[in-house]
């Protein structure tokens, strides 16, 4: 059974100077156990289809579609139900941990209020419960008692790892959980919510910019650019070799060391990724792509299976025609 | 021309805290920077580079040890520090931050000829500082402000404050961290071009080692203030000897050392340094029994090591074991040549 | 607004004065917009418009011997009548003329006292906020003490010992109200002090001047702006206790002397309400207009203060 569905997802954002579409037709799956990578960049909708998913946007918004959590519709749900869902089905590891936890409170507390909330356990069971997740993230017991300016930044998102686990969820999405991390201490988080999910065979679902951090930990990726998924397939596939030219741009903002092409090659976009407000006719790609073609402006894509690899979607039309989505000779630098 | 060099020599630069501890940012270091050499200055937060990269722009004062360009030191005033000004300059982090949003482009990058006089020809000199910087045609940009632009452009233009001074060397402090992902690339490229094309030196402070791998010739690794390796960046990455760079490269994905090698713990900051080798309380080769086997866990714990020399033309590495058994020269103290393997 | 169109193409080299005076322009226009949105702003405004108006044409269209006492025609503290429209001071001249033709003075005193206690304060406040080390703390325990002394008592002492005229009024105010500006100006400075361009300008090699004009003045300068308007009114209530208190200009007839003369001439245990209101009034809605502006304009400057 699947653990998580989304059809058709369109989420469009009510403001003063009129309506943003933020997500624009979104279908995603998951089974328990599988870890999905949604990689893009500010502005492409990512955070917003993480909120969607436990119903955590603000309300003046604008949700069609179905989005299934275990077989029942997030999005349809009573009130109840759905305070039930959260943290309990499904939890959200937030970016940048000093916000997201509240300054005036002790840790140990704000782990354990959703055990509270959830379970009815009484409060002593339910410490010994934070000292059990505390344990599994990697800090000493006594760290309940600090609040969170006296830690570190790793430290931090360790705790809202716990959090994230306190209620045994089903379904955790991180959320550029990493990205404000040193490297090091990145490669410690992760390495961290590799080991939970597969002992605890949960869904993961991973936001982040960084391509390839994408590649190495999940099993699939899916790539989102201007509210829409342009590509999706096997993680390392997609990292290695891309099918749509905002992959390809995006993975080579992150060389793998030892990459003799990577040397004194660097690629990048002119431009930055559309205003959602303002997005481009056809293809929202089109004004930065390498290979547009006239069709390009006018056509809008649709995501597809790529004639004769079956994993592969792309919404890229010069990919579906089986051309290349690099052109053949490399610009020393594209100007603006 | 080619004696632009900007050195470091034994510097050292410690900060004291409110509370009377003192911080050694940066506890000895031999550096050069070149016109034509693109260095990268790698690390994590809090080893010290950024500290650094200040001390060698005369923008914080060394506490100890100099800094020299073309042979001559920094001034510690405001005047002398002039006539230097010009020829090193300073790209930040975030381009949105350095440029004061009440200036147009225009004036932001004409800021530094103003301050240095250079009246004449000023609007020549701006035109083209921006088409250097990738920016054509220039006029469409001069009255447009900052926020009228995107990511990408205003680091532009921040290059072309820069280059206006017509400067040797350039020190770029997380040059394109703030900026999306895919933008990366054109600034990027944009420094490989200026090496080209005008023969302009950089030293790349960054905490990203695709970056340095992408664009950097020579760099350095620093750890606690120390530079722990420098070298040329296709030695030193796909073959580190250092433990410390051994562990941040092995971290990325695909890396060509094949244990995946996660550090414990975070890094101590600067005013706890740990006696011996100031890595020894993390070092995974230590901890892992190497050291011992090899005889050096002893000096691992109590004997500091030499500050790496600046103009050895191989690669080196400050790591007793690395000395010992992999015959890396760890700087002034065993000279230029490597110790026979065990 | 997209981010991705590039500004149109310019045909002609802008020089740097017309590029400042097109920047001036623009934010002069955005300034006055929001201005504009805020109804107690725009009251406070049209109220000073009318009160500036009253202290330049007073002295042009009224009788030129209303302030005279030898010409006096009315009667001893005369109440209201058809004649007189606000009754007569103890000379029998007009209250409602004698207060019309204290609004030029009150309001120069007070402006001319606010903008000297600007100056000082903006000074000491970004010198202090961007030297470090003594420099700093010199200035910052100099601020202290004038923020600690009475502010009145000093004025007092300083009129006694220099004698009553207007420049020595407005120095008196001035001089003992910088200190709260110097403040704020200070925090507001090091607040820009650690922003990036700073240190670009550093890095340029602008010297201490340099930095100081080029990048703090000019952010300071609506902070200065907003705090001038309300420094006004602070002025002004200080001038009319003042002048309450006997230390005015005898030359010069401000609103606050109308008091003391009222009060001296035993006005309010005679029940002369038309001598002590006027003038008081007069006083009340100028410092709420000031008020009122300098708060639109704090607004205006920074519309996140709206919310």
């Amino acid at each position: 059974m699947s653990l998580l569905d989304i059809h058709d997802l369109h989420v469009t954002y009510q403001v003063a100077s009129g309506s943003v579409p933020a997500v624009r037709g979104v279908d995603l799956s998951l089974k328990p156990g599988e870890t999905i990578g949604i990689a893009g960049e500010s502005g492409c909708g990512k955070s917003t289809l993480a909120g969607a998913v436990l119903r955590l946007l603000p309300s003046p918004t604008t949700i069609t579609g179905k989005i299934l959590l275990n077989g029942q519709d997030v999005l349809t749900m009573k009130w109840g139900q759905l305070r039930t869902v959260r943290w309990s089905s499904a939890s959200i590891v937030f970016q940048g941990a000093m916000h997201a936890l509240n300054p005036m409170h002790r840790v140990g507390a704000q782990i354990s209020e959703p055990i509270v909330l959830h379970e009815k356990i009484g409060e002593k069971a339910a410490d010994k419960r934070v000292m059990e997740l505390l344990d599994q993230v990697g800090l000493p017991s006594w760290r309940a008692n600090n609040y969170p300016h006296e830690l570190s930044g790793g430290q931090r998102q360790r705790v809202m790892i716990a959090m994230a686990l306190a209620c045994n969820p089903d379904l955790i999405i991180a959320d550029e959980a990493t990205t404000a991390l040193d490297v090091m201490v990145q490669a410690q988080v992760l390495d961290l919510i590799g080991q939970l999910v597969r002992e605890r065979d949960v869904g993961l679902v991973m936001i982040s910019h960084d391509l390839s951090v994408l590649a190495d930990t999940c099993d699939r990726v899916a790539v989102m650019y201007a509210g829409k998924v342009v590509e999706q397939g096997p993680a390392h596939e997609v990292f290695a070799a891309a099918r749509h030219p905002y992959s390809d741009a995006l993975a080579s903002a992150f060389p793998v060391i030892g990459d003799e092409q990577a040397r004194h090659r660097p690629r990048g976009l002119a431009g930055d990724p559309p205003d959602p407000a303002d997005l481009p006719t056809g293809c929202s790609f089109h004004p930065r792509c390498p290979v547009a073609r006239d069709s390009c402006s006018s056509t809008e894509p649709e995501l597809q299976a790529l004639p004769g690899e079956p994993s592969r979607n792309s919404s890229c039309l010069v990919a579906q025609d089986g051309l290349p989505i690099r052109p053949p000779v490399e610009l020393k630098e594209t100007l603006p | 021309m080619s004696n632009q060099i900007l050195s470091a020599r034994d510097l050292h630069v410690t900060f004291g805290l409110p509370d009377g501890r003192e911080a050694l940012a940066v506890s000895g270091v031999n550096l050069d920077v070149a016109p034509g050499e693109i260095v990268a200055l790698a690390g994590e937060s809090g080893c010290g580079k950024t500290t650094l990269a200040r001390a060698l722009l005369g923008l914080v004062e060394p506490t100890a040890g100099s800094v020299t360009f073309g042979g001559r030191p920094l001034g510690t005033k405001i005047r002398d520090l002039r006539a230097f000004r010009r020829q090193v300059q300073l790209v930040l982090q975030d381009p949105t931050g350095a440029l004061n949003p009440r200036h147009t482009v225009y004036e932001a990058v004409a800021e530094g000829l103003r301050i240095h006089g250079l009246i004449s020809d000023e609007y020549q000199r701006v035109a083209s500082a921006l088409a250097q910087a990738g920016l054509r045609p220039p006029e469409r940009f001069m009255m447009s402000y900052p926020h009228q632009l995107s990511g990408g452009q205003r680091q532009r233009v921040v290059i072309a404050g820069a280059l206006v001074l017509d400067p040797a060397i350039i020190i770029a402090d997380e040059p394109v961290a703030s900026l999306d992902a895919s933008v990366r690339g054109e600034i990027l490229a944009l420094l490989l071009r200026l090496r080209q094309d005008m023969g302009l030196g950089a030293l790349v402070v960054t905490h990203d080692l695709g970056l340095a791998w992408s664009i950097a010739d020579r760099i350095a690794v620093m750890y606690l203030g120390r530079i722990v390796e420098i070298g040329g960046v296709q030695e030193v990455l796909t073959n580190p000897q250092h433990p410390y760079t051994r562990a941040l490269v092995s971290v990325l994905p695909d890396s060509p050392v094949d244990e995946h090698i996660v550090l414990t713990g975070e890094p101590p900051d600067a005013t706890a340094v740990p006696g011996g080798c100031r890595f020894h309380p993390r070092c995974p080769v230590l901890a892992g029994g190497l050291a011992e086997d090899a005889g050096v866990a002893d000096d691992c714990r109590r004997t500091d090591l030499p500050v790496l020399a600046a103009d050895a033309p191989h690669r080196q590495a400050a790591c007793h074991y690395a000395h010992q058994v992999l015959g890396a020269s760890a700087g002034a103290r065993s000279g230029a040549e490597p110790r026979p393997t065990a | 607004m997209s981010t991705q169109s590039t500004p149109r193409p310019q045909s002609r080299p802008p020089s740097a004065r017309a590029l400042r005076m097109r920047r001036w322009r623009q934010s002069a226009a955005d300034l006055w917009r929001e201005f504009r949105a805020q109804r107690a702003g725009m009251v406070g405004l049209i109220g000073l418009s009318i009160f500036v108006a009253i202290a330049v044409i007073t002295p042009l269209v009224a009788p030129s011997d209303a302030l005279s006492v030898t010409q006096a025609t009315g009667g001893r503290m005369a109440p209201p009548d058809g004649e007189y429209w606000l009754g007569t001071d103890e000379f029998g001249r007009s209250v409602a003329l004698l207060t019309l033709y204290g609004t030029r003075v009150t309001l120069i005193i007070g402006i001319a006292a606010a903008l000297v206690a600007m100056v000082i304060g903006t000074l000491v406040g970004i010198v202090a906020g961007h030297f470090e080390g003594r420099v700093s703390w010199i200035l910052m325990r100099i601020t202290e003490w004038f923020m600690n002394l009475p502010t009145l008592v000093l004025a007092i002492v300083l009129v006694v010992v220099l004698g009553r005229s207007i420049a020595v009024l407005v120095i008196a105010i001035g001089i003992t109200s910088w200190a709260g500006t110097a403040r704020v100006i200070r925090a507001q400075t090091r607040g820009i002090e650690g922003r990036p361009y700073l240190e670009r300008a550093r890095a340029l090699g602008a010297g201490h001047w340099s930095q100081m004009g080029r990048h703090v003045l000019p952010n300071v300068t609506p902070l200065v702006l907003a705090s001038t308007i309300m420094a006004i009114a602070g002025a002004i209530l200080t001038e009319s206790t003042l002048a309450f208190l006997g230390l005015y200009d005898p030359n010069n007839l401000s609103w606050g002397m109308l008091l003391n003369r009222a009060w001296s001439n035993g006005a309010m245990s005679a029940g002369a309400w038309w001598y002590v209101l006027p003038p008081g009034l007069m006083i009340l809605v100028v410092v709420l207009c000031f008020t009122l502006c300098g708060r639109a304009l704090e607004v205006a400057l920074n519309p996140r203060l709206r919310r």
